[in-house]
């Protein structure tokens, strides 16, 4: 009844491409956005900043990263967080042997790094595809692994092989309460959001696309798949090793290259399965549910009056991600994002059922 | 001829790989032999995973990321069982456990995803197999478990006159060995010679062919996925009663994937030799690679086995795709 676009007259190409030719959808996101700078900062807890709110929104740019390469390019990789390890790696390399840059440039260098190493990694996709191209990325997350554990320079030969930051400045700006950390991220992660969505309705998403849905026939149209495909490649590791620097520096603050782990990649690979492969909102779901979902686990039982142990909620949160990954690629292999797309359709003829 | 000149220039580099830190002269030979020979052991553990990945590729063309799941599963089982009643027992029960399994894996996960990609699949295996992790360490425990096959455990010395110190030996090394060697020769009886498993093999090869001629896909499928289990079975038992029943199962698992990459993905000799590749070539770069490499670059330490494998592996798809064994697959990409 509400949401419909009737009486919307395009009449300039500009409306024609707008992002969100739809008003409703236009309104629904400038609330979402005024209540997510306003809003949020003023209800919600220190608790629900650093362990959902903060988590989420760095977790959704780095799926978003791989949803790029998995769902727009079809390719697979299961090694993505050993990119999000070189972004922050170079981060905190280059925060320490270059002090006076500002961080926002350094984000932008890491993650021109890490694209680099993705686009290194991602030459053997000109070769072999599907399940080789699976291993050939988990020799990425090995190797990097071991580099960041084992190469003394770039952990500042620190004895346990952990580093740490100090907090942010940003002209001036400290980063370091939760709410400014928030708030922070928000800026970053909407700029990114923003580029990833033109991205991929530009010439070159749909040269990836192309290149997912079918890579003869594209390669017949004139599209250069070694092009597209280390594209894919090294803008999905630049949008990975931003978030992999935001998650050192801003979430984290001290780590160790196990924080990087293949347990990592596959949580990211299970956003998108869930979230919805070839979907930038579906990014967004999958990660607020890999991130929620736990946290649900650990303080549902206590709501019930029962009591699990640790490692029963560990178990307990792998069989339900097991259970929901087989789930989804069954019933709703475009995920989350696809059901929220039906909801909208329905609620267009709302309350008339065609 | 071109293709095997490829296999000669690969084994012969393999090879030279091997032999380099012999010839160098930088060690006792009876230090290398034991070396190779803990690779040798640690290689038929990775052969025994692969072996099951190459069954459930060969029949049903799914890249099935559960094999390791499946082996903690069968392992966690077998040892929990194993302390109510005796191991005899105890392993055909595990046996069944693995062959329900199999039937539930392929009605619940498998059939409704027929005719999907390769990639779809894999993800499936992969929720699989963090269900499996999760439920096997739900219903068994999440311990430490042991499991005790009766064979001793102290290393005996061999071949004591021919090098100096001679050559420690672990009992229960040779034993896997053997029962990964019969697990091999029952499979291969299994697949040429019996009825079932020469319509296995029909469908492997062609999956629309071999249902006109009337061989039930369905039931091939529980089948082989049974007989992963099975095998499951056999590589848990060999791996619990070697480093005790674990999680770490499951992921050191995962290097079965460049084993097969390296045998080919169709291929049960190319699994066996994969691993042993595999199993070898880490050990050896581990222990003489390693300090120069330590030495070369100032790291914190060796640990290149961890990626070692994989590297290799990576090499590997890119001079020779289809592995040592493996069908010539030709994919436009």
């Amino acid at each position: 009844m509400f949401y419909r676009e009737t009486g919307q007259f395009k009449t300039s190409y500009e409306q024609d491409q707008a992002m969100l030719p739809i008003l409703q959808d236009r309104y629904f996101i400038a609330v979402l956005l005024a209540f997510a700078i306003v809003g949020v900062p003023l209800l919600a807890s220190d608790y629900l900043f650093l362990s959902i709110l903060i988590p989420f929104l760095i977790l959704a740019l780095a799926a978003t990263g791989l949803n790029l390469l998995v769902g727009y390019c079809g390719q697979i990789s299961i090694g993505h967080a050993a990119f999000m390890s070189v972004g922050a790696y170079a981060a905190y390399n280059l925060v320490l042997r270059v002090p006076q840059l500002n961080f926002l440039v350094v984000l932008v260098l890491a993650g021109l790094i890490a694209a680099a190493v993705g686009m290194l990694f991602g030459i053997p996709s000109l070769r072999i595809k599907g399940l080789y191209l699976a291993v050939a990325t988990l020799a990425a997350q090995f190797f990097i692994d071991w580099t960041m554990a084992r190469v003394k320079w770039l952990t500042n030969y620190s004895s346990s092989g952990s580093v740490s930051t100090a907090p942010l400045d940003i002209f001036g700006w400290q980063v370091d309460t939760p709410v400014r950390k928030y708030l922070f991220l928000l800026a970053v992660v909407a700029v990114f959001t923003v580029l990833a969505k033109n991205l991929v309705r530009g010439h070159i998403g749909r040269t990836w696309m192309a290149m997912r849905d079918m890579d003869v026939a594209a390669e017949i149209i004139g599209i250069r798949p070694a092009y597209a495909k280390l594209t894919a490649f090294a803008v999905s590791s630049f949008y990975v090793g931003v978030a992999g620097a935001l998650w050192g520096f801003v979430y984290l603050g001290s780590w160790e290259p196990l924080a990087f782990d293949i347990n990592l990649s596959l949580n990211l690979l299970f956003m998108i399965i869930i979230g919805g492969m070839g979907s930038i909102l579906g990014s967004f779901f999958g990660a607020f549910f890999i991130v929620a979902l736990p946290i649900l686990l650990n303080h549902a039982p206590g709501w019930l009056g029962m009591t699990l142990s640790t490692a029963m909620v560990s178990h307990l949160e792998s069989i339900i991600f097991g259970a929901l990954i087989v789930f989804f690629l069954i019933v709703e292999p475009r995920g989350l994002a696809r059901l929220w797309a039906i909801g909208k359709e329905k609620l267009r003829l709302w309350p008339f059922p065609h | 001829m071109k293709k095997h000149a490829n296999v000669v220039v690969l084994c012969s580099v393999l090879l030279a790989g091997l032999v380099a830190p012999l010839a160098s002269g930088a060690s006792a030979p009876g230090f290398y032999v034991e070396v190779v020979l803990g690779g040798l052991m640690a290689g038929v553990l990775y052969s025994l995973v692969a072996l099951g990945f190459v069954l459930i590729f060969k029949a049903s063309g799914v890249f099935n990321f559960a094999q390791g799941s499946m082996v903690l599963f069968a392992a966690l089982a077998v040892a929990r069982m194993a302390e109510r009643m005796p191991l005899w027992v105890a392993v055909p029960l595990a046996i069944g456990i693995m062959v329900l399994l199999a039937m539930i894996i392929e009605r619940l996960v498998l059939r409704p995803l027929v005719n999907q990609d390769s990639v779809a699949l894999l993800m499936a295996t992969l929720g699989v197999s963090f269900f499996l992790d999760g439920f096997g360490q739900t219903v068994w425990g999440s311990d430490i478990y042991e499991i005790n096959l009766g064979i001793p455990k102290e290393p005996v010395m061999i071949l004591g006159n021919l090098f100096q110190g001679g050559i420690l030996i672990n009992l229960d090394d040779v034993a896997a060995a053997l029962l990964a060697a019969l697990l091999v020769v029952v499979l291969a009886l299994f697949f040429q010679k019996t009825a079932t498993g020469r319509a296995l093999r029909a469908v492997a090869d062609d999956h629309q062919a071999a249902q006109s001629i009337g061989i039930p896909l369905n039931r091939i499928w529980v089948i082989v996925w049974s007989v992963a289990g099975v095998v499951a079975v056999v590589a848990g038992m060999v791996w619990g009663s070697k480093l005790g029943v674990q999680f770490s199962i499951s992921l050191v698992a995962l290097k079965a994937l460049p084993v097969v990459i390296l045998g080919g993905f169709t291929s049960i000799p190319g699994a066996i030799v994969g691993g042993l590749i595999i199993g070898v070539g880490e050990k050896v770069a581990e222990v003489f690679l390693g300090p120069v490499l330590v030495k070369a670059f100032d790291l914190a330490g060796g640990g290149i086995e961890n990626w070692f494998a994989y590297v290799l592996a990576l090499l590997f798809l890119l001079v020779r795709p289809e592995g040592l064994f493996g069908e010539k697959i030709i994919d436009r990409v």
